[in-house]
């Protein structure tokens, strides 16, 4: 049998298991194998990057793919189409920028929505706070170069308090969405 | 701790005890975990992984972690030492490879290792041998607290921890549970056994560690999605398919000693003649017929050879192990040759000649 790649003998016949695509059987040369077995197990990149491409076709017209690329990330600069060819975000934040898009791509995932399980104690680590943190500095850098040494002192006494972990109320924006156990399929999962 | 040491020794994960443990070789837990002050690794300058990393080693040192705990900073190490940790599972081959401030907290006897700037800023990971999902979720779930006692991870209670690739977003969780199944192979029924066990979010596949030298008779399942379920649930997929592969291997076993027990006897005993006469030998050889020794050995066809013994094998007799064992760079042929020589040396004594 040849290798699924290339023209040399498979020595190699790996079998995946996925869903919904169900097992797949894959024969390699020792040369591809290493090279697929090199990725990480579910091969993120190419997940989203098939899961992306049925997505867009089914339901997307080509106005709207072009809307959706040109989405950029306020706090990293990263655009959705970047995002779309390597397959990682850029910042925590990519995911309260480009929510709309992301959110058909992780149901098709993970066939849910919402977290459940663990959550840390220290719960200051959200994405708007960082995006926050980024337009406070970047109003401080401008003050300062306009010479306005007061507007710039109140504002890093702004970034240290958010830094510190003195929250302000606006930051806690996750509270109003649905409840991560809504989309739980079997009560054992609470826990 | 030096690397040099660590090769000398094997892992706990190789001890070949817990439960299963003549078919499965270890259970392992990874999260994957992001400080919330910094952008993901791809939009990360050269000073934030410093600044990463820095943060990770200063929380580290004001914690209650074994005092031989060890921060080693993989952008330091050559090759063969990154290579070296690769074989050992310590850390991936992204990590490896990646360019910048980049690092690995290991543990003293490789029950844990944490990885700094891989994907993620962090990369947990657990490792136990045999069966035991439970004591590895224990353990990470306690690790994963104490740092975030000292670090701000970003997290919204919508999405659950954030991740630079969204198939890990949630719980960050990925379970894996390595097998043995050189049975199932022999018998060439393994892909018929995965196509029976459809339906289930699992992944499954052949494996030897990542990046480094390996042989089919190995296999790793592990969850496929990381959202919706805690982690409990998660492993809770993971373990339902873990026993009904155990009960396929043993049947295989079976019916294979039923079909032909003096084929099977004549078959292992054979590879370890070869294991132990051979003067040259590659590592793909070498995986392929200490797996065929392996299972001698658990049938109980072959004595005088512990299974740690054979554990610790499959992984010292690989390319960067056997160099850091002797303690210099060897081209192919000279590590066909050390290997040759290893095996003998650790399989000497066993009565290969015995007539039952
Ligand atoms: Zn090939
Ligand atoms: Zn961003």
């Amino acid at each position: 049998m040849k290798c699924n790649r290339c023209e040399k003998p498979a020595t190699f016949h790996i079998t995946e298991l996925t869903e919904p695509e169900g097992p797949k059987v894959l024969h390699l040369c020792e040369e591809h194998a290493r090279e697929f077995l090199a990725t990480d197990s579910v091969s993120p990149s190419s997940a989203i990057s098939s899961v992306l491409a049925k997505q867009l076709k089914m339901e997307k017209v080509a106005e709207e793919i072009e809307a959706s690329d040109k989405k950029t990330c306020p706090v990293c600069g990263i655009t959705f189409a970047e995002f779309r060819k390597g397959g990682r975000l850029g910042c925590a934040y990519d995911y309260v920028a480009f929510e709309d898009d992301l959110e058909p791509l992780l149901v098709n995932i993970h066939s849910a929505l919402g977290h459940s399980g663990k959550v840390p104690k220290n719960l200051r680590g959200s994405p708007e706070r960082q995006r926050q943190l980024a337009q406070l500095r970047e109003q401080m850098k401008l003050a300062v170069k306009k010479e306005e040494y007061e507007k710039a002192s109140s504002l890093r006494d702004q970034i240290a308090a958010i830094e510190a972990g003195q929250l302000s109320e606006e930051e806690t924006t996750d509270e109003e969405l649905p409840p991560s156990d809504s989309f739980q399929s079997n009560p054992h999962d609470e826990q | 701790m030096k690397l040099e040491d660590l090769a000398q020794q094997s892992g706990e994960w190789m001890s070949g005890h817990g439960p299963e443990s003549d078919i499965v070789i270890s259970s392992r837990i990874r999260l994957a975990r992001n400080l919330a002050d910094f952008p993901f690794i791809r939009k990360c300058s050269p000073k934030d992984r410093a600044d990463i990393a820095t943060e990770v080693h200063r929380a580290l040192d004001s914690l209650p972690l074994s005092a031989d705990t060890e921060y080693v900073d993989v952008a330091k190490l050559g090759d063969l030492d990154r290579q070296f940790l690769m074989e050992r599972q310590l850390i991936s081959h992204e990590l490896s490879e990646a360019q910048g401030a980049r690092a690995v907290i290991l543990d003293p006897s490789e029950r844990f290792s944490i990885m700094v700037n891989e994907e993620d800023h962090l990369r947990l990971q657990v490792m136990q041998s045999g069966l035991d999902l439970e004591s590895a979720w224990e353990r990470i779930d306690k690790l994963d607290d104490l740092l975030e006692s000292k670090l701000t991870y970003s997290f919204t209670k919508k999405l659950g921890y954030l991740t630079a690739c969204p198939t890990n977003v949630g719980t960050g969780l990925r379970v894996s549970v390595m097998l043995h199944l050189p049975a199932l192979v022999a018998t060439k029924q393994i892909d018929k056994v995965f196509r029976a066990l459809n339906k289930i979010n699992v992944a499954v596949r052949g494996l030897f560690g990542e990046g480094s030298q390996f042989m089919g008779d190995f296999y790793q399942v592990s969850n496929q999605t990381t959202l919706g379920r805690n982690e409990v649930a998660l492993m809770s997929k993971v373990k339902e398919v873990v026993p009904r592969l155990i009960e396929y291997e043993r049947r295989a076993r079976e019916f294979l000693i039923e079909e032909s027990k003096q084929d099977l006897h004549d078959n292992v005993s054979r590879a370890l003649g070869i294991l132990c006469t051979a003067k040259k030998i590659s590592s793909e050889e070498t995986m392929h017929y200490l797996s065929k020794v392996r299972m001698g050995v658990n049938l109980g066809l072959i004595g005088d050879i512990q299974i740690p013994t054979l554990n610790k094998l499959f992984i010292h007799t690989q390319p960067a192990h056997l160099q850091k064992l002797r303690g210099n760079k060897l081209s192919v042929t000279d590590r066909n040759i050390e290997r040759a020589i290893y095996l003998q040396r650790h399989l000497s004594k066993p009565t290969i000649n015995e007539n039952n």
